[in-house]
């Protein structure tokens, strides 16, 4: 191993009953470097990771850390803690009804020549841990009386405290403001100097440029690449994150100019300064009758969030939202599908199927919630209703009975999207509903967005992290990233080179 | 103006809920002074029976309190005071063992037991009030095979004269009418309660092990990711409860001097109750024996109201208790809801 070097891991594998998470990757990390790991959703990120900290046995490979001879197998997070490597998770793992300085010291707290605590001692040297980290607090009182960014902060005076030789921060970002990362970042720098090697996971591209020296890529499993970062500029980031290559920066047309105004006539939705602080930064969105707009961005920035106000699934903390010329009055998503929107969650096996229910009254749900638990819809109309939509999706099932958990996840897909279908909705978000399944009934389903806004008018917005199927399917392109609505784009001969300098920041 | 700020600190911090018992407590006992000084409410003495009445809930709700603080329960105690009731009855009456033998007896068995439910509940992860409500069955099953019928201690005087030994304070003499100073006196099981109380309030406050009952009450998960060993510290918790339930027994046995199966029925509940009227959380991580203390003081102020009014039914006990259960639990509830909406 090199001298400079205080981490390697070789050919990592690892295999989950019928996924191959991991492929043969390698990761070398070198001492007081802040080294990011990035990929998209699958890229195997989290269980690489994993299998550096203890939570999963690897398959295959080996790693090595300074100061050992043999190669070391991490079984548990505390194992990987003697050996020198120290994470802190993206939601808080301390205990908030204990005491800040309790939180940092449990387990080994300072004891009094008797045995008992020396809660004294203790207080002063978390106020001491806690300055390491830019951070001046009460330590005696409870953790959960503060708020998410500081606990985090108290999560990684924690990690450093225990004289770790590689910090693992996994996203530890999502739940800070500006400010806070700011303080973070210089925590990561003081760090970095003392020789600390820090592995940072993020989704944020503009926090991987300030902070970090070199950036390692995994997609689909598989090792990318490792860069220094002068050597990657963000849109070739982006451009490895998705998959495609990109040859040349000239080739970029400037078709971006055609961030086309609005036709206002017409409009469906109307949302000014729409916000949630922690989730959305504010943004403007009109959208006009029967558009399919689409939104892009890399996991993180934002996509479903955004989705999630209009909807109602989340209350907005600022703006105002107006739907169909007047504003919308919603708490929650029941107010919202009343008025007439549908949105079909990303996560459809937690937040959609019904797995034990049979189609028909998978297909049902939302319409029966709609007209109110007491006035059931007769038989003859469901069965109808049911074998109609059956026809125009196209779903393979052997009747109306069987259940869905025998059907396949495009079949499933299609169901929970007849679903919403039967509401009649004027307004239908979209979120991901061509994840997981197979080439065909993606492009079953890309032609049906286009048949329902063109022949039945209906308003449909897209989320794919697919560019091409975007392309194929939008109007027009709503471009996120780092959780602000950064530009339109109009979908008028444009390629996917030019929605991927925009994700980059490029518009 | 310094006085403001104390209360103000004490309301908003973290011992807000046994800030709490302790005023009500407070004021329940003066409110008393007043209104039944006629019957003797405002002797020391009358205080003093308050603890010897409740020596061995004083010990029942401390141990209870470790327990509730890791987010379980037992409801076995109850069985387990009425089975060490018996068995100390039996093994004195009936085998002529010694006061000190049987006692040793009872709290080893007491250990071994919370040994048994704290490994099915730690180890086998099944739920406490499951794995103890079983344990209630068998301790109240056993109790009636060992005798049926009630069993007295009468012949063993090592443990009569333990019973009822009065221990005279040297303070809050009162003359009578013949102008004789009478002292107040305890038995020795308030200084039994007393003590274990004072070693459940170290242990929770000093050791590791009553620390990481506190962590792992708060959050299991983050606490075995903090290097804890959860399961370990549950099992210790569960014995621990297991021998205060034993001693809580051999307390209540001093009172009753005697076995029956139908012995401590309900302890149990009174227990888990003076315990969140104490401050603690049922859902775990927070709470104070010596709030629990506080809890079963106010449970006996209630009982002395009853006792010199003489005319209400003694299940006033009850709907007292019950409603004062409610207002502290409404209490904690609006407290988390406007902790929780403090931090947004």
């Amino acid at each position: 191993m090199d001298k400079d070097t205080v981490l390697t891991m070789r050919s990592i594998d690892k295999v989950f009953p019928g996924v191959q998470a991991l492929k043969d990757v390698d990761f070398t990390l070198k001492k007081g470097e802040i080294h990011a790991l990035m990929g998209e959703n699958g890229a195997g990120k989290s269980t690489l990771i994993k299998v550096l900290t203890g939570v999963y046995l690897k398959d295959g490979g080996e790693i090595r850390i300074e100061g050992e001879e043999n190669p070391i197998v991490n079984h548990s997070p505390e194992e990987a803690q003697r050996n020198g490597i120290s994470t802190v998770y993206q939601e808080v793992n301390l205990c908030p009804n204990i005491s800040v300085a309790e939180n940092i010291f449990i387990g080994r707290q300072p004891l009094l020549p008797w045995g008992a605590v020396n809660w004294k001692k203790m207080n002063r040297m978390a106020e001491k841990a806690l300055a390491k980290v830019g951070l001046e607090l009460s330590v005696t009182r409870a953790l959960g009386e503060y708020s998410v960014a500081i606990q985090q902060m108290v999560a990684i005076a924690r990690a450093v405290d225990v004289e770790a030789k590689v910090l693992i921060l996994d996203e530890p970002t999502s739940s800070l403001d500006d400010n806070e990362v700011k303080k973070l970042f210089e925590v990561m720098r003081s760090l970095k100097a003392d020789g600390v090697a820090i592995i940072f996971v993020t989704h944020f591209l503009e926090q991987v440029y300030e902070v970090c020296d070199t950036i390692t890529v995994l997609r689909n499993g598989e090792l990318v690449g490792a860069y220094e970062i002068e050597d990657l500029p963000r849109v070739k980031l982006v451009a490895s994150m998705l998959g495609h290559e990109y040859d040349d920066l000239s080739e970029i047309k400037s078709a971006a100019a055609e961030t086309g105004e609005v036709d206002e006539t017409d409009l469906v939705l109307e949302a000014e300064g729409l916000g949630r602080s922690g989730t959305i930064k504010p943004f403007d969105l009109k959208i006009r009758k029967g558009e399919v707009v689409g939104l892009t961005g890399l996991l993180g920035s934002g996509r479903s969030e955004l989705a999630r106000l209009l909807f109602c699934a989340d209350r907005p903390d600022h703006g105002d939202l107006q739907f169909k010329k007047s504003p919308l009055k919603a708490h929650a998503p029941i107010d919202s599908i009343k008025q007439g929107m549908a949105f079909l969650p990303e996560d459809r096996k937690e937040e959609g199927i019904i797995a034990d229910l049979s189609v028909r009254e998978n297909l049902m749900i939302a319409l029966q919630a709609r007209t109110g638990m007491f006035r059931l819809l007769p038989m003859a109309k469901q069965m109808e209703l049911a074998k109609q939509f059956i026809d125009t999706l196209r779903i393979k099932t052997a009747s109306t009975e069987t259940l869905v958990k025998q059907l396949s996840g495009g079949n499933q897909q299609k169901v929970i999207l007849g679903r919403w279908l039967i509401t009649n909705p004027e307004f239908l978000i979209l979120d991901e509903p061509t994840r997981g399944i197979d080439v065909g009934t993606k492009a079953e389903i890309q032609k049906l967005i286009v048949r329902l806004s063109e022949e039945e008018n209906v308003t449909i917005m897209f989320i794919s992290s697919e560019i091409e199927e975007m392309l194929r399917t939008v109007d027009r392109l709503c471009v996120l990233c780092d959780r602000e609505k950064t530009g339109e784009l109009k979908n008028s001969g444009i390629g996917q080179h030019d929605v991927m300098t925009a994700i980059a920041g490029g518009v | 103006m310094n006085v403001l700020k104390w209360f103000k600190a004490k309301i908003s911090g973290p011992d807000f809920l046994l800030f709490v018992t302790v005023v009500l407590f407070v004021v329940m006992y003066i409110i008393g002074l007043i209104v039944y000084s006629g019957q003797g409410f405002g002797k020391m003495q009358t205080f003093m029976n308050m603890l010897i009445d409740n020596a061995a809930l004083i010990i029942a709700a401390a141990g209870m309190t470790v327990v509730i603080i890791t987010g379980g329960i037992d409801i076995s105690v109850g069985s387990v005071v009425g089975l060490v009731c018996m068995m100390l009855a039996f093994m004195m009456e009936k085998m002529g063992m010694s006061a000190w033998t049987s006692i040793a007896l009872v709290l080893v068995f007491g250990v071994v037991f919370g040994f048994v439910q704290g490994w099915l509940i730690a180890y086998l992860k099944i739920q406490p009030f499951i794995v103890t409500l079983a344990g209630m069955f068998f301790c109240r099953g056993l109790t009636a095979m060992i005798s049926v019928e009630q069993i007295a201690i009468l012949s063993n005087q090592t443990f009569l004269n333990m019973a009822k030994k009065n221990i005279y304070m040297p303070f809050g003499a009162v003359v009578n009418k013949r102008g004789i100073k009478l002292y107040p006196f305890i038995h020795p099981n308030v200084v039994i309660a007393l003590a274990a109380l004072l070693v459940i309030w170290y242990v929770l406050k000093y050791t590791k092990f009553g620390r990481s009952v506190f962590a792992l009450g708060g959050n299991e998960q983050s606490a075995m990711l903090m290097g804890l060993n959860v399961r370990r510290t549950k099992l210790k918790a569960y014995m621990l409860n297991g021998f205060l339930a034993s001693l809580a027994g051999f307390v209540f046995c001093l009172n009753t001097t005697s076995g029956f199966v139908e012995q401590a029925r309900g302890f149990e509940m009174e227990a888990i109750a003076s315990t969140v009227i104490g401050g603690t959380l049922l859902t775990g991580g927070v709470g104070t024996a010596i709030g629990s203390f506080f809890g079963v003081m106010i449970k006996a102020i209630i009982e002395t109201y009853i006792r010199s009014n003489g005319t209400l039914s003694s299940w006033w006990n009850k709907i007292v208790l019950s409603a004062l259960l409610c207002f502290f639990i409404v209490l904690q509830r609006v407290f988390a809801i406007i902790r929780s909406k403090r931090l947004k």
